[in-house]
C-alpha cells in the first residue's frame, strides 16, 4: 500500500492518543466500526462551559488510513464548537491524508466518529 | 551487522545457496549444449549432466532416478499430476479428493476439474491443521480416482500424515499425490516407504534456483499420467521442452546439499525458531496456529490479538515476513489457511508467518523479537480492543455499530 507522507506521519507519530473518563460531564465518546470490519474507532472529545472542544483523545484498532484519519481529526476537533466539528466531512480528511479509493472508508469512519461523540456529549446535557 | 530487512519469509522462497550458483555458471555459457543433441559432446555431457542431477534429486526422496520427470516448477508438477492423472483414469471413476488448506496450485487444478466434469471433496482440517483419517476414510468413494494431500502446509508449517494416507490409497487402489514442495531438506522423504504415486518438488524452496522443479512418478506400480505439455516427447513423452540445463544442475546440487546437511542445518534451525517462540510467547494474547509438533523446524505462524493486520505489518517494515493478511493485496479475504483451522477473521488477518532459514542468525532473531514486543505494545496501546479487553469487557458481548 502506498501511502502519502501524511498518513505515514500519523501513522509513526499519532497525536492525541489516550483516554479521558467516560462518567466526565464534559465528555463526550463515540465508538464505531466492528472488529470483524478490520477497524474500530474511539474518538472522546471534552467540551468547555463554552461548548468548545478543549481537548480529543482517540484509540483505534484498524489499518494505517484509519490511524491517520482519526489522529488527524483529533486535531482538527480541538479550538472548535460541538457545531462546528459536525461540519467536518470525510471528504476533508480524505482529501487532506491523501487516501487512495480503498481507503476512503477510513475517512467516513472518522467522521461517523465525531458524530457518534458529539451526540454521546449531547446526550449528556439534554434537559 | 544486521542487514534490513532482516528475511525471515524462507517458505516463500530461498536464496540460491552460493555453491548452487557456482555449479549452475559454466552450463550457462561454456557447456550451452542441448541435452537432446545426440550427434556431438555438447549434447552428450549436457546430458551426462541432467543425468547426474536427476540421481541427485531422486537420492534425497530415495526414489530410482528413472522416476524423476523434470518442470517447470512445483505448480507445473501439480498440474501434470492432478490433471494427468485424473484424466488418464476418469474411465474408473470421477471422484477426486484434496485438502481446504492446500496451495492454490493444487486447489485451482482442482476447480479447473471440476469444470471438466469432475467431482471434488475438499476435506476439513482439524484445529491444528491437520486432516483426520477417519474423516478421510470417510469421504472415499467406489469411484475415487485421486486423492492429494500436501506433505507440509506452506503458511503453518505442519506435517500431514502422508505415510498413513498412503496405505489407505494403496489398499483400495487409488493415486495419490503429494505436493512436496515445502518438504524437501525439512523433512526425511523415503519413496520406498512411503505409498506415494507422484510427488511434487520444487528447488526454489531449497536453496536452488527458480523455474526448476520435479515430477516423482512411480514406476511400481506404475502411476500412469496424461502429458499436459505435448512436443518433442521429451522426458519419456510426459514433459515436452528444451531441457534447462542449468537449472537443473543447480536443482541438482541444491538436493545433493540438502540431502547431506539437512539433520545438521534442522538442527539448528529449529534452536532458532523455538528461541523465537520462546520469544514471542511473552507478548500477551498471542496464539500459534497449526500444530507445534508436527511441524517442519523452520516455520512459526503467529497471530496477535487485538491488533489490525495491515498497519502490523506496516510496524514491522524491519523484517521479511508473510502475513495472513490480504488486506494490502486487491482481496480483503484473510488467510484461508487460518480461516480453515477454526480462526475468526481478526486472528487470521493479524497473523505472522515467520520462516527460518540457511542464513538466519541468533542476533536476527533476537532484533526481530525485541522487535515485535515494540511493535504489538505500540499497536495495542492505539487499540480500542486491548482497552476495553485489559477492562475486562467481554469484546463478544459488544453490540458493534457496523458499517
Amino acid at each position: 500500500m502506498a501511502y502519502s507522507e501524511k498518513v505515514l506521519d500519523h501513522y509513526e507519530n499519532p497525536r492525541n492518543v489516550g483516554a479521558f473518563s467516560k462518567e466526565d460531564e464534559g465528555v463526550g465518546t463515540g465508538m464505531v466500526g466492528a472488529p470483524a470490519c478490520g477497524d474500530v474507532m474511539k474518538l472522546q472529545i471534552k467540551v468547555g462551559k463554552d461548548g468548545v472542544i478543549e481537548d480529543a483523545k482517540f484509540k483505534t484498532y484498524g489499518c494505517g488510513s484509519a490511524i491517520a484519519s482519526s489522529s488527524l481529526v483529533t486535531e482538527w476537533v480541538k479550538g472548535k464548537t460541538v457545531e462546528q466539528a459536525l461540519e467536518i466531512k470525510n471528504t476533508q480528511i480524505a482529501e487532506e491524508l491523501a487516501l487512495p479509493p480503498v481507503k476512503i472508508h477510513c475517512s467516513i469512519l472518522a467522521e461517523d466518529a465525531i458524530k457518534a461523540a458529539v451526540a454521546d456529549y449531547k446526550k449528556k446535557h439534554e434537559g | 551487522m544486521l542487514k534490513f530487512p532482516i528475511y525471515l519469509d524462507y517458505s516463500a522462497t530461498t536464496p540460491v545457496d552460493p555453491r548452487v550458483a557456482q555449479a549452475m555458471i559454466p552450463w550457462l555459457t561454456e557447456h550451452f549444449g542441448n541435452p537432446a543433441s545426440r550427434s556431438h559432446a555438447y549434447g552428450w555431457e549436457a546430458e551426462k549432466a541432467v543425468e547426474d542431477a536427476r540421481e541427485q534429486v531422486a537420492a534425497l526422496v530415495n526414489a530410482d532416478p528413472k522416476e524423476i520427470v523434470w518442470t517447470s516448477g512445483a505448480t507445473e508438477s501439480n498440474n501434470l499430476a492432478i490433471k494427468g492423472a485424473a484424466q488418464f483414469y476418469k474411465g474408473k471413476g470421477k471422484h477426486i479428493i484434496t485438502v481446504k488448506t492446500e496451495h492454490k496450485a493444487v486447489l485451482d487444478t482442482f476447480r479447473e476439474l471440476e469444470r471438466q466434469g469432475f467431482e471434488a471433496t475438499y476435506l476439513d482440517v482439524q484445529e491444528n491443521g491437520l486432516i483426520d483419517l477417519a474423516a478421510f476414510r470417510d469421504a472415499l468413494r467406489p469411484d475415487t480416482v485421486l486423492v492429494s494431500v500436501m506433505f507440509v502446509n506452506n503458511e503453518i508449517g505442519v506435517i500431514q500424515p502422508i505415510a498413513e494416507i498412503g496405505e489407505i490409497c494403496r489398499e483400495k487402489g487409488i493415486v495419490f499425490h503429494v505436493d512436496a514442495a515445502q518438504a524437501t531438506g525439512k523433512v526425511e522423504i523415503d519413496l520406498q516407504k512411503l505409498k506415494v504415486d507422484l510427488m511434487s518438488f520444487s528447488a526454489h524452496k531449497t536453496y536452488g534456483p527458480k523455474g526448476i522443479g520435479a515430477l516423482y512418478v512411480r514406476r511400481k506400480p506404475r502411476a500412469r499420467l496424461e502429458a499436459q505439455m505435448h512436443g518433442g516427447g521429451h522426458e519419456r513423452g510426459l514433459r515436452s521442452g528444451t531441457l534447462a540445463t542449468h537449472q537443473i544442475i543447480g536443482m541438482g546440487e541444491a538436493f545433493r546439499i540438502a540431502r547431506e546437511e539437512m539433520k545438521v542445518e534442522n538442527e539448528r534451525v529449529r534452536a532458532l525458531r523455538d528461541r523465537l517462540l520462546k520469544g514471542l510467547q511473552d507478548i500477551e494474547a498471542t496464539y500459534v496456529n497449526g500444530d507445534l509438533e508436527h511441524r517442519v523446524p523452520h516455520n512459526l505462524n503467529i497471530s496477535f490479538a487485538y491488533v489490525e493486520g495491515e498497519s502490523m505489518i506496516m510496524a514491522v517494515k524491519d523484517i521479511a515476513v508473510s502475513s495472513g493478511s490480504a488486506c494490502t493485496s486487491a482481496s480483503l479475504e484473510p488467510s484461508y489457511v487460518l480461516r480453515a483451522l477454526g480462526r475468526n477473521d481478526e486472528l487470521a488477518h493479524s497473523s505472522i508467518r515467520f520462516s527460518i532459514g540457511r542464513f538466519t542468525t541468533e542476533e536476527e532473531i533476537d532484533y526481530t523479537i525485541d522487535l515485535m514486543h515494540k511493535k504489538i505494545g505500540k499497536l495495542r496501546e492505539l487499540s480500542p480492543l486491548w482497552e476495553m479487553v485489559q477492562e475486562g469487557v467481554d469484546l463478544n458481548t459488544v453490540q458493534w455499530a457496523a458499517h
